[in-house]
């Protein structure tokens, strides 16, 4: 889960890292309280989890509240490449002396973590490393021993840091790296790292990635989730112990193991380019066991996509066999009945693997009109691609 | 013969008394696996019963070994504990540890996997969040339905566990040497590169499949391994070529960041190593039953 700025510069706040006065508004009264407890020249800066938000005009210098009310109303709403602000932070400004780069990340190639830090900062990681890349420290951090006070001498050495700036560099990065371990994140990134000047370094900005994993030692981490930004059907779905997630095509796609949702999505996009370009409409992963419920949870969630025009089942029966599944499915559309759920989208169902036979003649015998069996997966990416096409 | 798992490995399973863990004794005895007893602090001395099979419950991995000579231990225990598990398995120094798990915090696997560093990789980890290995007709250390295919001479290796069955199920009767299923997770014990490398050098292998799907750069690592020391011909297929960026698609490692870990750049780099890639698991299937025929 990625934060936003005002949710990292929050957790950072907590965990003893300097940062800079201020507070989050969603309408611009809000930002008039904030701007006016925090006095003088503020900074109003749109809250949305994608870059370039400066050059788009979402961020903005208010020498007083008036002129934050003024900036605040003009952002709000603002759409930042695709993404719509419905949140500004306002913080005091800060004279910027110097910009660096500090960030903690999972390095999943050397199964550890990586410290990058750069005296340039201010603009993309990536981009200093091209143009100059010895001003660039990476640093690989065992991660049974983490970053205490002599690692982080090394990581401040390593990328050069001021002499004057050392020691409180030193501080931030033993903090950050508490932050980044308590709070199972996979990225800490602070972009810019700034010496004001008065000399004192702050963390100007805040982009943190938690760890969805660890939710479970995490229960506040729940309350950070955008449950305005998230898609109600994602949001249905997770409620019910489905993974599934919103695509923007016409199929709607269930299916049992990751890989082969992963799989399915690509199969059936292959065999859309010959129907008008239909599309996948989602990706669900009803796991290996497949049950009765589980699979009515599904089609009730996928079901109730608008967009979807036709189901494609892709079930490969290995630990479950596939007359397990078919009963499963069968039992799912009769609970949906009961549920009150009217079904009149097309479902076509491939069944592949363990007792395949059997499951495909336990969906002959239903005879549901509804459900047509096709029993390669390529020929039922098929048939689905074009029932989407022919009903939409 | 076989990689890493054989007819004479003696498994143990940590969660043994658990459901997972229970059901899949069952299933793995089934298969033939020497399954020799399991593991639970509180349930030490008792011995559970499976369909005729008594095995002895010990309370740490180091006690089932010294009493049963087990050299595999299958990990089944929920994410909160599996951490402690995994690193109570490398203090055994069992030669290998698979981790059935699914849904433990990255920062758990990454400590683990330094700790075994630390004490110099005594254990090999298969996992975690993975279906674990069978050797067809020898041995089952996981949740792999073994009995969907045969013994045989291709090698098999991936990151998704229902598209390693697929696989195995329509090569069945061409049969596998050994199955490995690495896991879907961000770091994990043992990576394709391993994999490759010991199918290379058994002499019961004479072809490899390689399934991987977006998310790091794990394959194309692979591709740079095979390109330099494998001889033996490889057939790839990677899953999400329409994934979009940003979301986690069901793995937690499957995830588009930016522009690195799409499938369109693993299948480039696995196909200037010589790879032939299907695009659909079905030609996947299709270009190994050629190469072996």
């Amino acid at each position: 889960m990625d934060l936003y700025e005002y949710q990292g510069r929050e957790l950072f706040d907590r965990h003893g890292l300097p940062v800079l006065a201020g507070g989050v508004a969603t309408t611009p009264e809000e930002a008039r309280a904030i701007a006016e407890r925090l006095g003088g020249r503020v900074v109003v800066k749109a809250q949305v989890k994608v870059g370039g938000r400066g050059k788009a005009g979402g961020v903005k210098l208010a020498d007083d509240a008036g002129e934050a009310v003024a900036h605040a109303t003009n952002i709000l709403g603002m759409d930042i490449k695709g993404h719509t602000v419905h949140k500004v932070m306002l913080t005091v400004t800060a004279d910027i002396a110097e910009e660096y780069y500090f960030s903690y990340l999972l390095d999943r190639a050397n199964r550890t973590f990586l410290c990058i830090a750069s005296v340039a900062g201010g603009m993309e990681i990536e981009q200093v490393a091209e143009e100059s890349p010895d001003k660039v420290a990476k640093v690989a951090i065992d991660a049974s021993v983490g970053v205490n006070e002599a690692k982080a001498r090394e990581i401040v050495a390593h990328a050069a840091f001021p002499a004057d700036v050392a020691d409180q560099v030193v501080d931030i990065a033993v903090k950050l790296w508490e932050t980044f371990v308590s709070e199972d994140a996979t990225l800490v990134e602070v972009n810019p790292l700034a010496k004001t000047d008065s000399g004192q370094v702050l963390c100007l900005d805040a982009k943190v990635t938690l760890d969805a994993n660890a939710t479970f030692r995490h229960p506040e981490h729940e309350e950070l989730v955008d449950q305005a930004a998230v898609d109600p059907l994602e949001q249905r779905a997770k409620e019910k112990d489905l993974n599934y997630v919103k695509l923007d095509g016409e199929v709607g796609i269930i299916g049992n193991g990751a890989g082969l949702v992963m799989s399915t999505l690509d199969v059936v996009a292959y065999a859309g380019e010959e129907y008008g370009g239909v599309k996948p409409a989602n990706f669900l992963d009803i796991g290996g066991g497949a049950s009765a419920a589980v699979m009515a949870n599904g089609l009730e969630i996928v079901l109730s996509d608008p967009s979807v025009k036709s189901v494609f089942v892709n079930v490969f029966g290995g630990i479950t066999a596939c007359d397990e599944v078919a009963n499963g499915i069968v039992h799912a559309l009769g609970l949906l009945e009961q549920r009150g759920e009217r079904v009149t989208k097309p479902l076509v169902v491939r069944l592949d693997g363990n007792n395949a036979e059997a499951g495909r003649a336990i969906l002959d015998g239903a005879a549901n009109a509804l459900v047509e069996r096709v029993d390669t997966m390529d020929g039922a990416a098929k048939r689905a691609a074009e029932l989407a096409a022919a009903g939409v | 013969m076989a990689i890493w798992l054989t007819k004479d490995s003696k498994v143990i399973v940590q969660g043994i008394t658990g459901s997972e863990g229970s059901k899949h004794t069952r299933r793995m005895l089934a298969a033939g696996t020497h399954v020799v007893g399991g593991t639970n602090p509180r349930k030490a001395g008792q011995t559970v019963d499976f369909d005729g099979t008594a095995l002895p419950v010990f309370a740490t991995v180091a006690d089932a070994m010294k009493e049963t000579g087990a050299d595999v231990t299958v990990i089944f225990v929920p994410p909160a504990f599996a951490k402690a598990a995994v690193i109570e398995a490398i203090d055994a120094e069992i030669p290998l540890a698979v981790v059935i798990t699914e849904g433990i915090p990255v920062h758990d696997t990454a400590s683990s996997w330094a700790y075994n560093v630390g004490k110099g990789q005594k254990t090999r980890i298969i996992g975690p969040n993975c279906p674990g290995i069978a050797s067809p007709g020898a041995a089952n250390a996981g949740i792999i339905p073994a009995d969907i295919t045969g013994a045989g001479r291709i090698g098999l290796v991936s990151k998704s566990g229902t598209l390693t069955y697929q696989m195995m199920y329509e090569l069945s009767d061409i049969g596998f040497s050994t199955c490995v299923g690495i896991g879907g997770d961000p770091v994990i014990g043992t990576t394709h590169i391993d994999a490759l490398a010991a199918f290379q050098d058994d002499p019961d292998t004479d072809a490899i499949v390689m399934i991987g799907e977006i998310g790091g750069d794990a394959e194309e690592r692979a591709a740079e391994f095979i390109k330099a020391n494998v001889t033996k011909p490889v057939v790839g297929y990677i899953a999400g070529f329409t994934a979009p960026p940003g979301k986690t698609m069901g793995h937690a490692g499957a995830i588009i960041s930016g522009s690195s870990g799409t499938a369109e750049a693993k299948k480039v780099a696995l196909e200037a190593a010589g790879v032939k890639v299907g695009k659909t698991p079905s030609e996947t299937a299709r270009l190994m039953r050629e190469l072996m025929s």
